[in-house]
């Protein structure tokens, strides 16, 4: 396996690359650029870094100054006060007048560990995709957030990019472009839509599916909103059985984006996996993944369990759902 | 400066307002009129402004942060000729571009979309850094409510403004005295407006009539020693006529034909 790098890390050294070949970019600050990893910019690009102290409303706002000068400015905090502190912010003077700004908002989930419940948003996707005009992607590791950066910067329009504290593995090169889902494993009897953080677990869960003769299909969604309609139509309807896994409220996020498209389908259950609408709190991010199911273990067991997700001997599926249970051995 | 025409000015103004809202049957009459020699000092004199091209990167900037007022300011930028004048009797109405608070994405001439409290002097805030940056001489003004420094985002755009010494910015305070609820002091009490953006870093100018068009200049025109600027204007709610001078009721409330005859009779228009 490769080295382990959080995508906030990868999101620092993208945007000071990025700011080598592109003079627009302004970023902007809350007093945390040594954990969004904006530091970086800032050593860099002294005079296109601008600290807004402790005071995310206000740096929200003034990012607006910025856009409407012809800057392309990248707002950076932790997600839990770029999205929700800030969210009236977010709405009516990025969002109302379709700004060019950027919001790169880092330490997204219940995976940041030891800073507990209040600063864990499991919500923000909800808040961003329900933002007419706004782009919503969730890479899933460091090569995905130096495209997705660089991406973001081309789109003429507010997007937020959701980034994680915790190093994650960092996946073989692939293709990326926003709205378009990336399939990473074909399978036939599952399939699971996943994005960010919860990509690798997708991997790991599969493998043990495999183990008892599953072969479920890996559709990683980095875009959120717009989100790519064909391959989850595609997809659910060749594997029936759907699955959704994020580091999010199962409320109003990938799950429900998801939901959404099939729901112009019908026919499908949906077996939603992320934080069962409860808030976070302090621990090791292991130890915050295993609590709230959304390590390789707990999702296998979850895809499994029989009331929910059963396997036909014969491979027969009915409207999706899987009717009788066949384990092996 | 021509005063006498500058005068004529404020009381067209006045009355296009008031025509607009009583078109709406809503609008908020008290808080335009209240600011009628602000708005007009800084289109008529002041700014730098380019009508026949809205998005000239070079013009002064003007952010409506109590865009409540959009009235008015729909008025003035109409008169300036950023569009056609007949729009002014679209106010509110179903796909016009004279929204119930300012949209930057429907209507040229307006710089910011404005509405929700406290937000347009902190979008002001960051296009002063901006244009310090780019060093291309463009001034930014925003108008503010007095209610509307009970919002906490003020204080944090004042911090800033303060921090980055923005002398491009200016910041007037309508002050009024009023808001829906009654008076500011009785509501949330604001104390000494000007203490408190002196202690920001802010020149400040206090201006006792904020509806004589020879003090607000004035106060425009002062220095401001290489910080940001802040006019505290004490104008009157409902400025110009008699029923909604200072009167809490006036501050959203549409004219009926017999209100908009009496108040137009008083400012001698038809």
């Amino acid at each position: 396996m490769a080295d382990l790098i959080a995508t906030r890390e990868a999101y620092g050294q993208a945007i000071a690359k990025l700011g080598e070949v592109n003079e627009k970019i302004v970023v902007m600050d809350a007093d945390l650029s040594h954990a969004t990893m904006t530091c970086y910019f800032a050593d860099k690009f002294p005079d296109r870094f601008f600290n807004a102290g402790i005071a995310e409303a206000n740096m929200t706002c003034m990012s607006v100054g910025f856009a409407d000068a012809g800057f392309i400015p990248f707002v950076s905090t932790f997600a839990i006060f770029g999205t929700g502190r800030a969210y009236e912010m977010v709405r009516n003077s990025i969002c109302y007048p379709h700004m060019n700004v950027k919001l790169a908002m880092t330490h997204a989930g219940i995976s940041l560990g030891g800073d507990g419940g209040s600063h864990e948003t499991i919500e923000d996707i909800a808040l961003m995709r329900v933002l007419p005009g706004m782009t919503v992607l969730v890479p899933c590791d460091a090569n995905e957030t130096y495209k997705a950066v660089e991406a973001a910067a081309k789109i003429d329009g507010p997007v937020y990019i959701r980034l994680a504290r915790m190093a994650t593995k960092v996946f073989d090169d692939m293709p990326f472009e926003v709205g378009k889902a990336n399939v990473l494993k074909d399978g036939k009897d599952a399939v699971i839509f996943a994005c960010g953080t919860m990509v690798e677990c997708a991997f790991e869960a599969a493998k043990k599916l495999a183990e008892d003769g599953l072969d479920v299909a890996i559709v990683n969604i980095h875009t959120i909103k717009p989100i790519d309609k064909d391959t989850i139509k595609t997809y659910a309807a060749k594997c029936k059985n759907v699955i959704t896994l994020e580091e999010h409220s199962v409320i109003g996020g990938l799950g429900d984006a998801v939901a959404e498209v099939l729901l112009e389908e019908g026919g499908y259950r949906i077996k939603k996996l992320g934080v069962q609408d409860e808030f976070g709190q302090s621990g090791t991010p292991e130890e915050l993944l295993k609590e709230y199911r959304l390590d390789p273990e707990s999702v296998y067991q979850d895809i499994i369990k029989p009331e929910l997700f059963m396997r036909v001997k014969n491979h027969r599926f009915t409207h999706g759902i899987i009717t009788t249970v066949h384990f092996r051995g | 400066m021509d005063i006498a025409y500058l005068k004529e000015k404020c009381n067209q103004i006045r009355i296009d307002t008031l025509k607009e809202i009583h078109v709406a049957g809503s609008g908020h009459p008290g808080g335009s009129l209240s600011m009628t020699e602000i708005i007009v000092s800084l289109y008529y004199y002041k700014m730098k402004i380019t009508p026949k091209n809205p998005l000239d990167p070079l013009r002064d900037r003007f952010v409506l942060s109590k865009g409540h007022a959009a009235p008015i300011y729909y008025a003035v930028l109409a008169d300036k000729g950023f569009f056609d004048k007949e729009l002014l009797w679209t106010l509110r109405k179903l796909h016009s571009p004279l929204q119930g608070h300012p949209d930057k994405k429907k209507l040229p001439g307006v710089d910011a979309s404005t509405g929700s409290l406290g937000q347009g002097v902190s979008i002001a805030t960051g296009m002063a850094l901006a244009a310090k940056m780019q060093g291309n001489g463009v001034n930014v003004y925003a108008v503010l409510g007095d209610g509307e420094l009970q919002e906490g985002l003020v204080w944090e755009a004042a911090m800033a403004a303060g921090h980055y010494k923005l002398d491009n910015l200016t910041v007037i305070v309508d002050n009024n005295g009023l808001q829906i609820d009654g008076s500011c002091d009785q509501v949330m009490s604001l104390l000494d407006i000007g203490k408190k953006y002196e202690s920001f870093g802010f020149t400040v100018y206090d201006v006792k009539d904020g509806n004589d068009l020879e003090q607000v200049i004035e106060a425009l025109d002062a220095p401001s020693y290489g910080k940001p600027k802040c006019i505290v204007a004490h104008t009157v709610k409902g400025k110009g006529v008699s029923f909604m001078e200072n009167s809490v009721g006036w501050h959203g409330k549409g004219l009926n034909d017999e209100e908009l005859n009496k108040a137009l009779a008083e400012l001698g228009g038809k």
